[in-house]
């Protein structure tokens, strides 16, 4: 069979679905940040290949833009780990919880 | 006209004063005491001025701006009335309303809400500035309901005492009372005649008097219900002797002089709409008044409720003279009422202050010695009140008089006579016991005449009640009621023209003053205690207790009210908020319990919402 | 350059590196979030350098060099080290094994299903493109270049100074005690 579009899309939804279950079922901080960035990953991978098979370079630039962003995203992210490390000495979801008043 | 702008600075000064003495000058006694005795003084000045330049018939006699315009039939104006009745209000409210001013001035000089009482004073004149120069039922409602307002923060003044809190709540309920009536006859009248305006609906009557059709009589007498109240008429005069807890200036200014002659005012402005039954009626009303009144206060021990009781009887006169299609009289015994009757309140209030609040008559005794000021004006509005030739009062009430037996109304011509006679012997009596025989406490031989802030007013007030009746004001009122016949000219010829005119209510008027004193001077010239519980026994112990009307009234009316309210209560406790808030409440209470749990602080479960909300959104977004 | 062009435009070849990456980057990224070996973080690091070396050979075969080379320098020249950084930083203990959530566990494999499920109805009712067109852009990353700094200058513009908020945040976040 040959490879199109529809293969490469299948890949970035499969990436994408097991960062999401990551995501949700890990419970180590830094391996939900591992998550979260393979899911952009598939997300760039349907673009480039969007871009591919349209013949339009557009899709290209915004995965360029991603990198970036995700790049920041990462920095700040564990920044924050970090500094909640040092208040609570623990990276553990189940350990987080401030949020429930 | 010239001279246009001033009837709107005379109305507006005293709310201006009011304003400045709240906002700014509270904390100084001096200043707005002054502040507010210049507001009416200067209205008056310029009362005089205007109908100087004027006179008491103004080429135009209105002068308006368009307030409200809804588009259809309604419009409302704010604007003046200027005619001889509106402008001879004026005259008596901002000239009496300027003595008791300064009088004032004098009497509440030791309380310390002074500035307080004066702001709430020029705040009543306005209001009552307003009822006298409105020119359209709805303006007149609203000073209606602002003179309301005003009397209730008077009569409260000393909001320290609870009676005074009570008696400012019953007039304020008493006179809502009758205002309900009054509104609901005011939107009877606009509604049939499409106008609220006085001159208009004056004009709509004349071309067509049945325009109001088979309501007339009922709008009438609906529209009466607000002088009911205000004039505090049987069944609603309860309020008016409860109201004497406010201070003495008060009870002079707005108890009898003013403001419960708005009622009367009222019925003379709007004479055009009433049928010749409401006019039976409104008769026969003021008749019984002014005799429940009277007979109320021969047996009353109270200085001011004595004359609080008299202002009633006589108040129930005018009325009863308007319902003799009388509005002249009626106007004119107002008028000359107003003198003697705040001269009246101010003396009661002189020896108030001489006898270091006692207000018992029982107390008192022998006081025209010490009080020799207040002794002579004290007899002047006494006999004015009891109408003895030449004094005003004469005038007025035979005026009354001569127009019942006009009317050949001969039973309501009695019941005037036999109370002229009552009004003679309980003003005398009141008089003898005050000021004759011995000192009956030991305040009473401690009296002390007061300063001449104090007497100043009542001198002058005395001067006009003595010749009020000779002056021409009831000429005055002939320019808005035109009569047949010649009006009288010369000061002779008016000092002896009731007896030209009805000789015979004249000589019967003067023959009951002259019972009536005699029979006070048997009873009570040298009485220590009342000899009169002895010998009417039952009849005493009622007119005592007022003949039972509040009694009555808590008994029927007031229990009945608070019936309802209990079920109004229970509806509002456990239906409205039982069922229908409670059931919001417990619902948005329960639901918020349940989502409770959702908040975990588990950020994993944030984040499995999170994508349940993403695919329910790409759910809808993508479906085909 | 031009064999390599060469060889991956031609079909069978082609094909066959697909799946190959295709397969490298699945497996490897399962790994990331579930390996049943070790529950390290450092592990899970290593298999997400894979996962990004193999999808940029994904970007290969899409003709996307630039980005390719991007992917490995930014993600696995920069993310990655920052991530070991981080794990060597803190001196992360071995993740204990702890009770397994049952809610948990259903809740991530129902929100998956259901976002998987709309994912294949959506790609099985759209008609996709099954072949490449012809090589439109030759020098690629010149094109791309112009694109950057023509149409999306203003976005390159903003992206510069969100990297430069990202990096004064980090500053005042890893103080030790904000003033």
């Amino acid at each position: 069979m040959h490879v199109g579009l529809q293969h490469y899309l299948a890949v970035s939804m499969i990436l994408f679905c097991l960062g999401l279950l990551g995501v949700i079922l890990r419970r180590n901080l830094l391996v939900i940040y591992m998550s979260l960035e393979l899911m952009l990953n598939a997300a760039n991978l349907a673009l480039v290949s969007f871009s591919r098979f349209n013949d339009k370079l557009d899709g290209q630039v915004l995965v360029f833009f991603i990198i970036t962003v995700a790049a920041a995203e990462v920095a700040v992210g564990l920044a924050l780990i970090v500094a909640l490390f040092r208040k609570r000495q623990s990276a553990h979801v189940e350990d987080l919880t401030s949020m429930k008043l | 006209m010239k001279y246009e702008i001033l009837p709107w600075l005379i109305l507006f000064l005293p709310l201006l004063s009011a304003a400045v003495i709240t906002l700014f000058t509270l904390r100084c006694k001096t200043t707005s005491s002054l502040i507010s005795i210049g507001a009416i003084v200067a209205g008056f000045v310029m009362t005089v001025v205007f109908i100087n330049a004027n006179g008491f018939h103004p080429a135009v006699s209105e002068t308006m701006t368009n307030w409200l315009n809804f588009g259809g039939p309604l419009q409302i104006d704010f604007g003046l009335k200027l005619d001889a009745l509106s402008l001879m209000m004026l005259l008596i409210v901002t000239g009496v309303g300027g003595a008791i001013h300064i009088y004032s001035y004098g009497y509440m000089d030791e309380d310390p809400s002074k500035a307080r009482f004066f702001a709430f004073l020029s705040l009543f004149t306005f209001s009552m500035l307003g009822i006298v120069l409105a020119n359209n039922f709805v303006m007149m409602f609203i000073f209606w309901e602002l003179v309301g307002v005003s009397s209730y923060l008077l009569i409260g003044f000393w909001y320290e005492k609870p009676s005074a809190g009570d008696a400012a709540k019953k007039a304020f309920i008493t006179n809502r009372l009758g205002d309900f009536g009054f509104l609901a006859g005011i939107l009877m009248v606009w509604g049939l005649l499409g106008s609220l305006n006085f001159g208009v609906l004056k004009g709509a009557m004349e071309t067509n008097p049945a325009a109001l059709g088979c309501c007339a009589t009922i709008a009438g007498l609906l529209v009466f219900c607000g002088a009911v109240g205000k004039s505090a008429q049987f069944p609603l005069h309860v309020w008016l002797p409860d109201a004497m807890e406010g201070p003495t200036p008060v009870s002079a200014l707005i108890h009898a002089a003013t403001m419960v002659a708005a009622g009367v005012y009222m019925l003379c402005r709007t004479l055009f709409l009433y049928t010749p039954d409401a006019l039976h009626v409104i008769a026969y009303i003021g008749g019984f008044t002014a005799l429940l009144a009277a007979l109320i206060a021969v047996q009353q021990n109270d200085i001011k409720r004595i004359i609080a009781y008299s202002t009633l009887s006589q108040l129930g006169y005018m009325v009863m003279a308007v319902g003799l299609a009388g509005p002249t009289p009626a106007m004119f015994h107002l008028t000359t009422h107003a003198f003697f009757k705040a001269l009246l309140f101010l003396s009661a209030g002189s020896v108030i202050l001489g006898m270091h609040h006692e207000q018992d008559i029982w107390q008192m005794g022998n006081l025209r010695k010490k009080m020799p000021i207040t002794f002579v004006t004290f007899l002047i509005g006494a006999l004015a009140l009891s109408g003895l030739w030449p004094l005003s009062g004469f005038f007025s009430k035979d005026s009354i008089l001569g127009q019942a037996y006009g009317q050949h109304n001969y039973l309501l011509f009695i019941i005037g006579v036999f109370i002229a006679g009552l009004t003679t012997f309980y003003t005398f009596r009141l008089f003898f016991v005050v000021f004759f025989g011995q000192e009956k406490s030991k305040a009473a031989s401690h009296a002390h005449e007061s300063s001449l802030v104090i007497t100043l007013p009542l001198i002058v007030l005395a001067v006009f009640s003595a010749i009020g009746g000779l002056i021409g004001i009831e000429g005055i009122y002939h320019y808005n009621f035109p009569i047949e016949g010649e009006q009288s000219a010369g000061f002779i010829a008016a000092l002896f023209e009731p007896f030209k005119a009805s000789p015979v209510a004249a000589l019967l008027g003067l023959l009951a003053f002259a019972i009536g004193l005699v029979a006070a001077w048997a009873l009570y010239a040298k009485a220590a205690t009342d000899p009169l519980p002895a010998k009417l026994g039952g009849m005493a112990t009622a007119m005592k207790n007022k003949f039972y009307f509040d009694e009555l009234y808590e008994a029927t009316f007031i229990r009945a009210h608070d019936g309802i309210a209990a079920v109004v209560n229970w509806i509002d406790q456990w239906i409205l908020e039982g069922c229908g808030i409670g059931l919001v409440r417990g619902g948005t209470n329960l639901s918020g319990r349940m989502l409770r749990h959702l908040q975990t602080g588990n950020l994993q479960t944030y984040a499995f919402l999170f994508v349940l909300g993403v695919s329910l959104v790409l759910y809808f977004v993508l479906r085909k | 350059m031009e064999q390599i062009n060469n060889l991956i435009s031609g079909g069978a070849v082609t094909d066959l590196l697909f799946y190959v990456f295709a397969a490298l980057t699945l497996l490897c990224g399962l790994l990331v979030i579930a390996n049943p070996f070790s529950r390290n973080p450092v592990t899970s690091a290593m298999f997400l350098v894979l996962t990004i070396i193999s999808m940029s050979g994904l970007f290969l075969l899409l003709h996307a060099f630039f980005l390719a080379a991007v992917q490995i320098l930014v993600y696995a020249g920069a993310v990655i080290v920052l991530f070991i950084f981080v794990i060597m930083l803190l001196d992360l203990k071995e993740e204990q094994r702890r009770r397994i959530r049952f809610f948990g566990l259903f809740a991530g494999l129902l929100s998956v299903g259901i976002v998987f499920s709309i994912f294949i109805k959506c790609l099985s009712s759209a008609k996709l493109a099954t072949e490449a067109p012809a090589n439109a852009h030759d020098g690629e990353t010149y094109a791309l270049g112009k694109l950057l700094f023509t149409n999306y200058t203003l976005p390159f513009e903003i992206v510069s100074v969100l990297l430069l908020v990202a990096m004064i945040g980090v500053i005042l976040l890893s103080k030790k005690k904000l003033e």
